[in-house]
């Protein structure tokens, strides 16, 4: 593994609160404060000039697809995409077929990972068995698994007495609950956000209410039981409301927004497009802005993609029959750059704490630094160039995305992971 | 005004001079519908797939019969028959009929939108003849056609749509075209079913039956289902009909020479009292009529022909 030296970058380490034209450095794949000349002289180096070096970003909801699906993903092509996107830690979501319930699926899980992934890929296991709502899965055994939280993503636990017993139990664990909050009967058959555009399309809405009514629940549940529930996607200015009523009490919540939600509303879905369809749906202009308020005051913890990838046969159909869920990864740091820096004036540094040092925290991961010591997982990326996002050119294995064409300005160079470099000049080199 | 569209996939696209256009060439097919002949030779060597992927009699013979009178082939394809039962795509479905050299596809589908993406794979015209709870443009058309004959303009008369508005194409259709042509349109019914996002289609909307029917020329009925009981929008069919079923003494609040409308099917002693809907303010038959003369139009203007090369008698709207 060769030293690497990489010269003149525009450091930005939340997590060590670094913020300055620096050189940063990497022996075995780690962090150290200095070379030595000598050193410096076998050292692979790279030259940053004009770009900015930040923690290697983390994704703490994405949707790799294996076992079961790889006809949308692989866990080769899906940590492909990360690595293209400037992420190196991901953490994948267990709604796979079959579903990561049990220790043999997380195994399974973490071979393919060891095996094809580029970056870091942590699996997630289930609350429930078969993610059906009923029984609690076998958090004791998911957990020597390796799983690094549990989570029902796609079936929110509608029970509130399992949803209280698996908040008791993982509590035992010291495993986040990660809740995607949508009251079911609330929503049944919906496609996209209730109120006016859903009423002139004649789509069946999903009203807010829906998940303003969990994310309600989950705070009670989660300051009865001192449990830590990460509440996932979070879309409607009233959730937000609560979550941040909530965070003043001290309740150990957390919670993210997804890029889409912080840059589209539904305006989007004039013309039935599927690839502004997922769910939570987008939602209406005052919604978003109370997103980025939430993420500003830090009532909202970080930014994660819920990438979801789907073939283009199965998203090329009537708006009803699609599948929900658009591809993250590859745009996540140019659209979060756009909405954020440059429309809603946060410093370059919130942005990337918000998706380095924040997911991280949240699930206790040992990532998000460039600390001295730490492992070393690098995004360089230049945050003015201009490029078109193909989407069928991309690194994942479906292109199922609402940015396919459009450009975007803040670009991924190289990503490094424990000081491997996996991704440079638009190419995977792992 | 050359007509220049190929598809017709909603009526909120359309301008008023362009669903003025479909009526006078409606009304120049009307009269043809009346004599000893009644075939022209419009459409002579098209074929029109009809391609009915949700169950429907009245649309479904009137596009039948509408493109039979302007002597095009007609195939009808229904769900059950169709390739979509064996997990065909819609995509793949309608390729194949384009394939099959059809000239045109008229699509009933219960998911909104399904027109729109079809009139984009396709290069043939796509006639959308209902798209889930979207819109039903030409039953917003045979509407307002016979709300013209009976009323001449509708610049500021007074229409009530009552009934379940939530889950209806035929609301939606109705209200763009209403509110293009200047009319007053109120929709009532019960809360549940009429939601307040309507008003911003540019419409009023009351849960007061009696003064909103006061003085209204125009009152458009639409089916109850009792689906919707079990989903919970209103608790019996018996109270809906208790709150705001028509019944004589509800449409005496009505405008004197006010006409009753209903796009069926009808649930008799429902939506409406028996005796009004056989009654002789009740255009429903008429409205069955004008939707073979709608429907030859907008097949005829989408495959290319003009207004004024249908008929050369004058147009009485």
């Amino acid at each position: 593994m060769p030293t690497l030296w990489i010269r003149s970058a525009r450091v930005i380490d939340p997590a060590s609160k670094r913020n300055g034209v620096d050189d940063l450095f990497v022996v075995h794949g780690k962090f150290v404060p200095s070379l030595s000349a000598a050193a410096k002289k076998e050292a692979q180096v790279i030259d940053a000039k004009g770009l900015v070096a930040c923690p290697g970003l983390v994704d703490i909801h994405v949707h790799f697809r294996e076992p079961g699906q790889t006809h949308k993903e692989t866990i080769g092509t899906g940590a492909r995409a990360a690595a293209a996107g400037g992420f190196t830690t991901v953490v994948c979501m267990p709604n796979t077929a079959p579903v990561a319930d049990n220790a043999g699926t997380i195994q399974f899980i973490n071979d393919a990972a060891r095996r094809d992934a580029v970056v870091k890929v942590l699996p997630t296991g289930c609350i429930t068995v078969g993610m059906k709502g009923a029984a609690l899965a076998p958090f004791g055994s998911l957990k020597r698994a390796g799983v690094v939280a549990l989570t029902d993503d796609g079936e929110c636990v509608q029970s509130n007495e399992i949803m209280r017993r698996a908040c008791e139990y993982a509590k035992m664990f010291g495993l986040p609950i990660m809740d995607h909050c949508q009251d079911a009967a609330l929503t049944q058959g919906s496609v996209m956000n209730e109120g006016t555009i859903s009423t002139r399309l004649g789509l069946r809405g999903w009203p807010h209410a829906a998940e303003d009514i969990i994310v309600a629940r989950n705070v009670i549940l989660s300051e009865y039981t001192g449990a830590h529930i990460h509440m996932q996607h979070i879309s409607s200015r009233y959730s937000v409301g609560i979550i941040r009523r909530a965070k003043t009490r001290g309740v150990k919540i957390t919670a993210e927004a997804t890029p889409h939600h912080l840059a589209l509303t539904e305006d989007a879905l004039g013309t039935y497009d599927t690839n502004f369809k997922m769910n939570p749906p987008l939602r209406t202009e005052a919604d978003r802005r109370a997103l980025i308020a939430g993420l500003r005051d830090g009532t909202l913890d970080c930014i994660s993609t819920d990438h979801a990838p789907h073939t283009d046969y199965e998203k090329d159909k009537e708006f009803d029959y699609a599948p929900n869920g658009i591809l993250g990864l590859e745009t996540s740091l140019a659209v979060s750059l756009d909405v954020l820096v440059r429309r809603s004036k946060f410093q370059l540094s919130q942005v990337i704490d918000l998706m380095t040092r924040q997911p991280s925290r949240i699930l206790g991961l040992p990532a998000g630094t460039l600390a001295t010591g730490a492992a070393a997982d690098v995004c360089l990326f230049d945050p003015n160039e201009s490029w078109i996002y193909d989407a069928k050119a991309g690194f994942s294995k479906s292109s199922n995305s609402p940015w396919h064409g459009a450009k975007l300005t803040g670009r991924v160079k190289t990503t490094i992971v424990d000081g491997r470099v996996v991704f440079a000049d638009g190419k995977i080199v792992a | 005004m050359p007509w220049t569209r190929q598809h017709l996939l909603t009526l909120e696209e359309l301008s008023l001079a362009e669903i003025n256009q479909i009526h006078a060439t409606a009304a120049a097919f009307k009269r043809t519908l009346t004599r000893s002949v009644k075939k022209v030779p419009a459409l002579r060597g098209k074929t029109i797939v009809n391609l009915f992927l949700e169950p429907s009699t009245r649309t479904r013979m009137a596009f039948d019969m509408a493109a039979k009178r302007l002597s095009a082939d007609v195939i009808s394809l229904d769900g059950s028959s169709s390739s979509t039962t064996k997990g065909e795509t819609l995509r793949d479905t309608a390729q194949n009929i384009q394939a099959l050299q059809a000239d045109m596809i008229v699509l009933r589908h219960s998911a909104a939108g399904a027109p729109l993406y079809l009139s984009r794979i396709l290069h043939i015209p796509v006639i959308n003849a209902g798209d889930g709870a979207h819109e039903h443009p030409t039953q917003g058309l045979l509407d307002t056609f016979t709300m013209k004959e009976h009323l001449g303009k509708l610049k500021g008369r007074k229409v009530v749509i009552l009934g379940d508005i939530l889950f209806s194409r035929v609301a939606r259709s109705n209200i763009h075209a209403l509110t293009k042509m200047g009319a007053a349109v109120t929709l009532v019914g019960p809360s549940t079913l009429v939601p307040h996002w309507f008003t911003d289609l540019g419409v009023q909307v009351s849960h007061d039956l009696k003064s909103a029917l006061a003085d209204a020329e125009v009152v458009m009925l639409l089916r109850i289902q009792h689906e919707r009981q079990a989903s919970g929008h209103f608790p019996s069919l018996g109270e809906y009909t208790g709150m705001f079923g028509l019944n004589k003494t509800r449409a005496s609040w009505l405008n004197p020479k006010a006409i009753i409308m209903h796009p069926g099917p009808i649930n008799r002693g429902v939506e409406i009292d028996s005796e009004l809907a056989d009654g002789e303010r009740s255009v429903i038959l008429e409205q069955v009529t004008n939707g073979i003369a709608i429907r030859m139009a907008v097949l005829y203007l989408c495959s290319g022909g003009q207004p004024e090369n249908v008929y050369s008698g004058s147009d009485p709207n």
